[in-house]
């Protein structure tokens, strides 16, 4: 039975992320102020039969562990 | 000499780097479905789009059929050149160390590029005098790999192109505009050797890398 997962993939520390300074120093001129460390990943959803096999998905292509880190979330329901 | 130019769906500069390697031999272009190399002297992965960028650039193109091949004919020390793209495949498939991130100014940059030529002996780099000018075009150059790593390569002569501009220019960690593997065979530049031919007032630095190309496989030809 397929399980439902979700990956959340993120810049690592250290790593520029233009995106998020972006968006950082937009939020001030939108009356948002007080946001700091603002930082721009990704998010996949899947659905997969083998969830062992999931950190090697994400090792092997979903992520690029060079540069980026990712966790795995197993979610219930859909059996 | 026979060269390949890989195509893969999304590639965009396969039409350019076949046109300007034409002047020196025989050019095939290689759809990615492609998986018999045979006889080839030298593969060039083009830049372009391959498979939209979707994920991240060059990350599922890695994993088309003709990598397969590149991958084995490079660890036989088939010369492989990795333009833009190209590079990004590269270091996908982990042919080459490091990783290109979205560029430091957000901008996709397009200009003509001074780059200092900091290892001349490679194969695509003997005919090159110390500086050249190209055509850089991109949004994800940012060259990055950890400093312990980075010192490494810089050891082993293995950062091969730099900007002139250093960081300046996109963000990559000290300039890094082109690496090189360990062996020698496998190269991968940001900026576009194939758009700077002395075509439309442009720079014609580009045939430089083709000439070391050929001058490196002519000085092998009789070794076999």
């Amino acid at each position: 039975m397929a399980r439902r997962a979700r990956v959340l993939i993120r810049p690592k520390e250290g790593i520029l992320d233009p995106q998020g300074q972006a968006v950082e120093r937009a939020l001030p001129n939108l009356g948002f102020s007080g946001v700091a460390n603002v930082r721009i990943g990704r998010l996949v959803e899947l659905e997969i039969e083998d969830p062992a096999a999931l950190e090697q998905i994400c090792e092997k292509l979903l992520a690029n562990p060079l540069v980026e880190e990712y966790e795995l979330q197993l979610l219930d329901g859909n059996g | 000499m026979r060269f390949g130019v890989v195509r893969f769906p999304g590639s965009c500069d396969e039409r350019d780097t076949a046109r300007a390697l034409s002047q020196f031999g025989e050019v095939r272009v290689l759809w990615h479905t492609e998986r018999d190399l045979e006889g080839l002297d030298a593969v060039v992965l083009p830049g372009g789009f391959s498979y939209g960028d979707y994920l991240r650039p060059g990350a599922l193109a890695r994993f088309a059929p003709v990598m397969e091949a590149v991958c084995a004919l490079a660890a036989d020390g088939l010369l492989v050149l990795g333009i833009c793209n190209g590079f990004q495949v590269l270091c996908e498939a982990g042919l080459l160390p490091g990783a290109l991130l979205l560029n430091a100014s957000r901008r996709f940059q397009c200009a003509e590029v001074e780059l200092e030529v900091e290892n001349r002996e490679l194969p695509f780099t003997c005919a090159c005098p110390e500086r050249i000018t190209l055509l850089a075009k991109h949004r994800c150059g940012r060259y990055y790999l950890p400093e312990d790593r980075l010192q490494e390569l810089q050891r082993q002569g293995r950062v091969v192109l730099r900007y002139a501009l250093g960081e300046r220019f996109n963000g990559s960690v000290v300039g890094v505009a082109g690496v090189a593997n360990e062996r020698g065979n496998v190269f991968g530049l940001m900026p576009h050797p194939e758009h700077s031919v002395g075509v439309g007032g442009r720079s014609a630095d580009g045939l430089f890398i083709f000439r070391s190309l050929v001058q490196a496989l002519e000085g092998n030809g009789g070794d076999g």
